[in-house]
């Protein structure tokens, strides 16, 4: 057993101790420090497994593959610039910094096992390790709005956990195995007539399907993801939206590709039910958002569209699991891409809503006066998520519809090209009041620099992934080959 | 080397955006004079290249200066630029009108160093459409002028000037989308993003089965939007009529081309069989738009708003020349395209300054101007008889090359019916014309305009600029045609004309 191969787990794990203990001594800033050095560790151990031998860990339980360390790469990064964002904002919890901390980092820990798992019990326990953080970090302003979140999130993440559980074990009902690759194994054993011939296997796929939608905040399992995302704290919101949902896509992609991939006929069925999923988030997402008159709402519902959009991806990884390219990369690189616009767009509303003391739309009036760099920031930021060049955004949504165009998906692309563009006038509605409108104040706003330092880590990231993505698309290439 | 030309000239004007942005405490009048800089270089760089085009026969069709190296290998997308006779003028037109409206905007006082900023991206996003080869680059530089072309309206503007602004990114948007999808198909359908080789290697390099009318009509989407084409046409006369000066004058000067160039270069090149099966389909189109677009024309009581409406009509001569499919039509396309750039150019920029200096914008409530500001009248003047395509003016020129291309054009049916009513549309215009400066200027004079002031120095110089170069193209068109021939020779073999 290479105890060693968990390194940075345990490096996580570690930190996530040692910064309870720390908060007993040291102060906020010390708490801080500890749990980005701790990532910043975690990071270069990761990076130096990079190029290994793909291998499977803990009698299977575990793989060890670029694509995991890609995600593993992925989630210490949005941790440590989550932490950074929330360097003054976390003054307002009534917990010790230490709690906040801590639940941060075993939520990391829990995503990094996510990406990781090939095994249906350890995908579970290291998604619940994620889910019951989240649900804590929900509720830390412990104030009326915020309690109500997190009792909203326990009640629906619970029911979601259940309909997985029910899924997976009736998958292993019939197939008698939990882990991925055995699955995969005992699913082409069957005769093609016997899988479309029992519903069981079926079910057992599509209650797994909906119990990751709920993960990923898929519509029709959205329903959550507005009210939580109003009334938990910010900077939580902003871990929920990029780092659970990568973990979900990251999770999602590998049980579906590496069980359920073939016989063809199988992953067609799969890839047609996400096709239908990401249809239905793009369009209603994006039409909600429009309404809406908190930011953070907003967000809420223009995440919800964004997962519609990775499911582009995913949707056409199914109707091609057989061929060369199936396009797991493209979807990589999407989640990328989306995870430095959003993290870019939250830190920009941290810093702007606490000087303003509001997270309505309307309050943003005349901010480009007040703070001319942050807004175009923001501005920067939300162009990306229109997905207009020269930024990343563009960059990701041709990479992933090309993925959808080579299986013959020209429908889903049409339907979300007219989605991007009913998404533009929301997005574009927060940079006029931002630039047009007259201030209410003529007061300065100024990040402090942890958060500043966030913010202008992703919007370089934005630019370079826009202009210059031929790097990453590299990278995700090579993390596009899962274990088997 | 002369390939880094073309990309300096392209990335220069963003370059000044970039330093306006980041020099801190910049005066006002230090920007206007960096933004003149870094949009004169362009244009003489402009000037240079389309002086050195090898012009002789034996270069039909082929792309001069042209530059490419991977951009992103994973999608075989490349940063490819070059011109060719079809692009050449265009990109001369733009760097022309790029430098005109940074003298256009001497005046603006809000906001200079942001206004300035968007108008030099602008600039680059509109000559790097005329200069891609590749259908990614095409399309990144397409959708990047949405965003300054947004602030512009919504900030500098007049008038309904949010609900314009939004209106135009959202019919944009629209437009690009399909064009997305578009380009999505063609590029799974040729495993290529290059719009020569593919255009070259036509149906060949088609590697599955995939109808290819759908592809065209996406793709068309797009371009149509922008050219426009009735009935995606609403947004322009909103957009023009509440944008600043300076940015109207690149709107229906040069950023509208891009349209029409996008369906000869996208289109027409890499699909004739299609162009011409639809062809009937077009030419209705282009017909109800010239026609219809000078007729409404003639009710519009808003200065700004009648010149708007007279682009539709104009540009419906352009569709007219492109789906006529003939080499004489075509290349009347790209005239009309530059001569418009011109004459509408001065137009709105003359404009501009009537609205400015009276105050008013009713055509209704001016009236004898001839009187106070006669250099302004004759400047006028002189821009309405080019759009009415008087003789030795190159607004005549290209009409007549449309005509009289569409009319013995043999590869469209029906193309001289739609020729013979479209013809109408000059006597209309003449219509307008006459009558708008009737109204305007020669009716008896009126006491409130005593005090209004004549165009000043910079404004007659810019004004003189657009007015010897719409003569000078009138009298010696050779200088033109002989270039856009080049690019169109390759398109109208096809047609076997």
């Amino acid at each position: 057993m290479n105890l060693e191969l968990l390194l940075p787990e345990m490096i996580i794990a570690g930190t996530a101790v040692l910064v309870i203990l720390l908060d007993l001594f040291g102060g906020r800033r010390a708490v801080t420090i500890a749990s980005l050095a701790g990532l910043a560790a975690a990071f270069g151990v990761t990076i130096s497994m990079w190029g290994g031998d793909q291998q499977f860990i803990f009698n299977g339980l575990f793989a060890l593959d670029g694509y995991a360390l890609f995600f593993k790469l992925l989630f210490i990064t949005i941790a440590a610039l989550v932490i950074l964002a929330s360097v003054d904002y976390s003054s307002r919890f009534k917990s010790s910094a230490g709690e906040y901390h801590a639940l941060l980092l075993i939520a990391t820990l829990g995503m990094v096992l996510m990406a990781a798992a090939a095994d249906l019990i350890a995908v579970f326990i290291s998604l619940e390790l994620v889910a019951i953080s989240c649900y804590i970090l929900a509720g830390f302003l412990k104030d009326r709005k915020s309690t109500e979140a997190s009792l909203k999130f326990v009640l629906l993440g619970g029911i979601a956990s259940a309909v997985l559980v029910y899924g997976m074990a009736l998958v292993f009902g019939f197939t008698g195995e939990t882990r991925l690759a055995e699955i995969s194994a005992a699913v082409q054993g069957l005769s093609a007539a016997s899988i479309v011939g029992s519903p069981g296997l079926l079910m057992g796929m599509v209650l797994m399907a909906a119990g990751f939608g709920f993960k990923i905040a898929a519509v029709p399992f959205q329903m959550w993801a507005p009210d939580v995302y109003e009334g938990a704290p910010t900077p939580v919101t902003l871990f929920l939206s990029v780092g659970s949902k990568a973990a979900g896509f990251a999770v999602l992609l590998r049980v579906f590709f590496s069980a359920f991939s073939l016989p063809q006929a199988l992953s067609s069925d799969w890839g047609t039910i996400f096709a239908v999923l990401s249809a239905a988030g793009m369009l209603l997402g994006n039409i909600l958002a429009i309404q809406q008159g908190n930011i953070k709402r907003m967000l809420a519902y223009s995440s919800i569209a964004h997962s519609g959009y990775i499911l582009v991806g995913l949707a056409a990884v199914g109707m091609s699991a057989s061929a060369s390219a199936p396009g797991q990369s493209n979807l990589l690189f999407y989640v990328a891409a989306f995870t430095l616009a959003d993290l870019a767009v939250f830190t920009a509303v941290i810093i702007i809503s606490s000087k303003l003391n509001s997270d309505l739309i309307e309050d943003y009036a005349g901010v480009g006066r007040r703070s001319p760099l942050l807004a175009s920031a923001l501005t920067l930021a939300l162009v990306s998520l229109i997905g207009l060049p020269p930024t990343a955004g563009f960059i990701a949504k041709f990479y992933i519809f090309t993925a959808a165009a080579r299986n013959s998906l020209l429908w889903l692309i049409i339907l979300a090209v007219i989605a991007s563009v009913i998404s533009a006038f929301y997005y574009l509605r927060v940079v006029k009041v931002m630039w047009l409108n007259q201030p209410a104040g003529d007061e300065r706003i100024t990040a402090s620099p942890a958060p500043g330092l966030a913010l202008a880590i992703a919007c370089a990231g934005i630019l370079l992934l826009g202009v210059a993505p031929a790097l990453l698309m590299k990278l995700v290439e090579a993390a596009s080959i899962l274990g088997s | 080397m002369s390939a880094n030309y073309l990309s300096a000239l392209l990335f220069l004007p963003v370059t000044g955006a970039i330093i306006i942005v980041l020099v801190p405490r910049l005066s006002a009048r230090l920007t206007r004079y960096i933004a003149a800089v870094f949009t004169l270089v362009p244009l003489v760089i402009a000037v240079c290249l389309f002086a050195a085009f090898d012009r002789s026969a034996s270069m039909a069709g082929a792309v001069q200066f042209e530059q490419s190296f991977a951009w992103i290998p994973a999608i075989n997308a490349n940063y490819h630029v070059g011109v060719d006779g079809l692009s050449l003028p265009l990109v001369l037109l733009t760097s022309l009108l790029g430098f005109l409206v940074v003298l256009i905007s001497w005046k603006v006082e809000q906001k200079v160093r942001q206004y300035f900023f968007w108008l030099l991206l602008l600039e680059t996003s509109i000559l790097g459409v005329f200069c891609s080869l590749d259908l990614l680059l095409f399309y990144v530089f397409w959708e990047i002028e949405v965003i300054p072309m947004f602030f512009l309206i919504s900030t500098w503007g007049s008038g309904r000037k949010e609900y314009s602004s939004i209106k135009y990114v959202l019919y944009t948007l629209f437009g690009s989308a399909f064009m997305l999808a578009g380009i999505l198909s063609l590029y799974f359908a040729t495993g290529s993003l290059n719009i020569i080789e593919i255009s070259q290697g036509g149906l060949a390099m088609l590697q599955s089965v995939m109808p290819a009318a759908p592809i065209f009509f996406l793709l068309l989407v797009g371009f149509a939007v922008k050219l426009p084409v009735f009935p995606l046409h609403t947004w322009l006369p909103d957009a023009h009529t509440d944008a600043p000066t300076a940015a109207s004058v690149m709107l229906a000067g040069a950023l509208i081309k891009m349209g029409g160039y996008g369906m000869i270069r996208v289109c027409v090149s890499i699909f004739p069989q299609v162009a011409q099966d639809y062809a009937p389909l077009m030419l209705t189109l282009a017909t109800i738009g010239i026609v219809y677009g000078a007729a409404v024309t003639l009710r519009q009581t808003d200065l700004k708003r009648l010149i708007a409406y007279s682009s539709i009509s104009h540009m419906g001569y352009v569709l007219l020349g492109i789906f006529a499919l003939g080499e004489l039509s075509l290349t009347g396309a790209g005239m009309q395209m530059f001569s418009h750039g011109l004459v509408t150019g001065l137009l709105f920029a003359i404009t501009g300054v009537v609205i400015h200096n009276t105050g008013e914008r009713d055509i209704g409530k001016l009236g004898g101007l001839a009187q106070q500001i006669p250099a302004i009248a004759v400047i006028f003047t002189i821009g309405g008889v080019a759009a009415m395509g008087v003789p030795s003016t190159c607004g005549f020129i290209a009409e007549f090359s449309v005509f009289l291309g569409a009319f013995s054009s043999t590869a469209a049916d029906g193309v001289r019916i739609f020729t013979a009513i479209s013809l109408t549309g000059i006597i209309l215009a003449a219509g307008y014309i006459l009558w708008l400066l009737q109204r305007v200027f020669f009716s008896p004079a009126l006491e409130k305009f005593n005090a209004v002031h004549d165009a000043d120095r910079l404004e007659k110089a810019y004004c003189a600029v657009f007015i010897v170069l719409i003569f000078f193209i009138g009298v010696y068109p050779t200088i033109l045609t002989d270039v856009f021939k080049l690019g169109i020779e390759p398109i109208a073999a096809f047609f076997g004309g």
